[in-house]
């Protein structure tokens, strides 16, 4: 009969209902919605930080390890799968172009577009040996374009048996802008350099993570402490501004949703006491026959709280939705639905309506039976 | 001894006396009609042995318990038991069908039964109508499922106060007809009423004026009309 009771009156007053509904609903998406992205965010952001390069660096430590790309790979390991983006090796040597000394990085070039982003190249990006990036300094200083086909010779003038002084003929596909220390060198793959030089060990690898500054921190020191011949590093101008921008929009998120739900509980409170004292003749008829003012708090609570479950499962639905729609707009990529977020979501509905619902319930109580159901 | 029995009652509010010093017993069984003009205390009188209100002084003995002295809650519980209340203005729960409304009283009371409130249902002539809400009902009708809601929990006393002031003269002749069945099945009536006509088919009529007890009369021509 009480369950009976409680869904009459909802669904036989539902036009009374629907504003206590619609405010709770409301609440319950924004709550839901504002939730999913405080979640996701973190992600979001960190796919969007990798946009602004590497945030880790690894180099050789002190000891007499030797650092290759199977050194390097010892460090990869430590960090969870699905978290890396992208490993740029580099190893600076100089070679001479015109005769004119120049420093050439060797690196996996495909790489460095995932591990490099922000990098302007006015051209093509290489896709093969014997192709090259040409920093803007020195195509101006040099006057190289793309598309130029350059002999690249190793370092000295010495040894002029050693094929390596013969040089190869490699093809600029493109000439770097970054603004930066980027445009002082030409990039190449490893072979080719190796082609000029000869092996050697590489001097930094720049590494993108997606992951927390915590995250971060958590792999520099397993690195450091179980990957035998690396010096990791994170860069901290990208790490840190992470973090600050992550915290400030997490921070922005807990204040709105504590602000919508404080406005929610306003407007149940609101409503219920409206309804309450619209149903005053009711309630005065209910003690008249002989209902206690606890069973009268537990029916008007037990209404309370059912429209707050209601509203919770109609919320955490819609706030998919609008978590969805924010996601897609504004980092342009789907969010990964919570499923915890739905039994939290009912959960808080049910409370913030249960707390919003107190007040006007309690008053239900004082209503008088001999005044209200007086006759004419 | 008396089923209720109302001993120096006074319900005084501020300067006004509502109730002054009345004394009065109603036996088992009796149908009893209380008249008077509006402001003779009717409606006071009606509160305070309706458990929804207490004397400034006095007792009220109900089954010889002085209901004076019980507190809110008490008050409560003996209302649920032992009173059946009859309104004016029907006073329906409106989104709960006729036979729901019933079962309202009963769940207060102890446990639902759909079954034993369509009986009562049936017993007001209102079988068909019992999955009908309020507002699909004529007055007269919901004043029937008002009668069936303060019947259902079988109470020691029914309370009306002015059963039949909403209704047209038909149905105002079928309240009184279940009146006159309830009074045969030995059920005690007190009937609030300013309409002679309802007065006058009850056993015993009572009128006030000014809180005190003008007259007390057994009606002669009871049981003859």
């Amino acid at each position: 009969m009480f369950f009976k009771m409680i869904t009459a009156s909802l669904v036989r007053r539902r036009s009374r209902m629907l504003v206590a509904l619609l405010a709770i609903a409301v609440g319950a998406t924004i709550l839901s919605g504002l939730v999913t992205i405080y979640i996701d965010v973190p992600r979001q952001m960190g796919a969007e930080f990798r946009n602004y390069g590497a945030n880790m660096i690894f180099m050789a430590s002190s000891n007499d390890a030797v650092f290759d790309m199977d050194t390097v790979q010892t460090g990869i390991d430590k960090i969870e799968q699905g978290k890396l983006v992208g490993v740029a090796p580099y190893r600076y040597e100089t070679v001479r172009i015109h005769e004119q000394p120049v420093v050439a990085a060797g690196t996996d070039l495909s790489q460095v577009q995932t591990t490099s982003p922000y990098w302007m190249i006015d051209g093509e990006w290489p896709e093969k040996d014997e192709e090259m990036l040409v920093g803007q300094n020195i195509a101006e200083s040099l006057n190289l374009h793309a598309g130029d086909l350059v002999n690249v010779m190793g370092p000295t003038e010495e040894d002029s048996e050693d094929q390596l002084n013969f040089g190869v003929d490699i093809r600029v596909t493109g000439i770097v802008e970054t603004g930066g220390k980027e445009e002082d060198y030409i990039y190449m793959s490893m072979a080719d350099l190796e082609t000029l030089v000869g092996e050697g060990e590489l001097d930094v690898v720049e590494l993108s993570v997606s992951a927390t500054a915590e995250e971060l921190d958590r792999y520099v020191k397993t690195i450091e402490s179980e990957a035998e011949g690396i010096t990791p590093r994170l860069v901290k101008r990208v790490t840190q501004s992470e973090s600050t921008v992550l915290g400030k929009l997490q921070a922005l998120v807990f204040l709105v949703t504590a602000v919508v739900l404080v406005l929610t509980m306003i407007c149940v409170a609101t409503t219920m006491t409206a309804v309450v004292a619209e149903r005053r003749k009711e309630i005065g008829l209910r003690k008249a026959l002989g209902a206690s003012d606890a069973s009268i708090m537990k029916e008007f609570m037990g209404e309370g709280l059912l429209l707050g479950g209601v509203g919770g499962i109609l919320g955490s639905v819609l706030g998919f939705v609008f978590a969805q729609f924010v996601s897609v707009r504004v980092f342009a990529s789907s969010i990964r639905y919570q499923p915890l977020l739905l039994p939290v979501t009912i959960l808080v509905s049910i409370l913030i309506t249960g707390l919003a619902c107190l007040f006007p319930v309690k008053n239900a109580t004082t209503v008088d039976p001999a005044l209200v159901l007086k006759g004419e | 001894m008396s089923l209720l029995e109302l001993r120096g009652i006074s319900k005084i509010y501020g300067d006004l006396k509502a109730l002054d010093n009345i004394n009065l017993s109603v036996e088992n069984g009796e149908w009893t009609a209380i008249m008077g003009p509006s402001g003779s205390g009717k409606s006071t009188m009606m509160n305070i042995i309706g458990c929804m209100d207490k004397p400034t002084m006095g007792e009220v003995l109900l089954d010889g318990v002085d209901i004076a002295k019980e507190s809110a809650k008490n008050l409560t519980a003996i209302r649920r038991d032992k009173i059946g209340l009859i309104f004016q203005q029907f006073h329906l729960v409106n989104y709960l069908t006729a036979v729901e409304n019933v079962m309202v009283a009963q769940y207060y009371h102890s446990l639902p039964d759909e079954k034993e409130a369509l009986e009562a249902l049936a017993r007001v002539g209102l079988a068909d109508r019992a999955k009908h809400l309020p507002s699909q009902l004529s007055g007269g009708e919901q004043q029937r499922v008002c009668i069936a809601r303060a019947l259902i929990n079988h109470p020691e006393i029914i309370l009306a106060d002015e059963p039949t002031g909403n209704l047209d003269e038909a149905n105002e002749n079928i309240v009184l007809d279940l009146f006159r069945q309830l009074h045969e099945e030995h059920t005690t009536l007190i009937v609030v009423t300013h309409d002679p006509e309802v007065a006058e088919v009850a056993q015993r009529t009572i009128t006030l004026e000014h809180g005190r007890i003008k007259s007390d009369e057994i009606n002669k021509m009871f049981g003859r009309n």
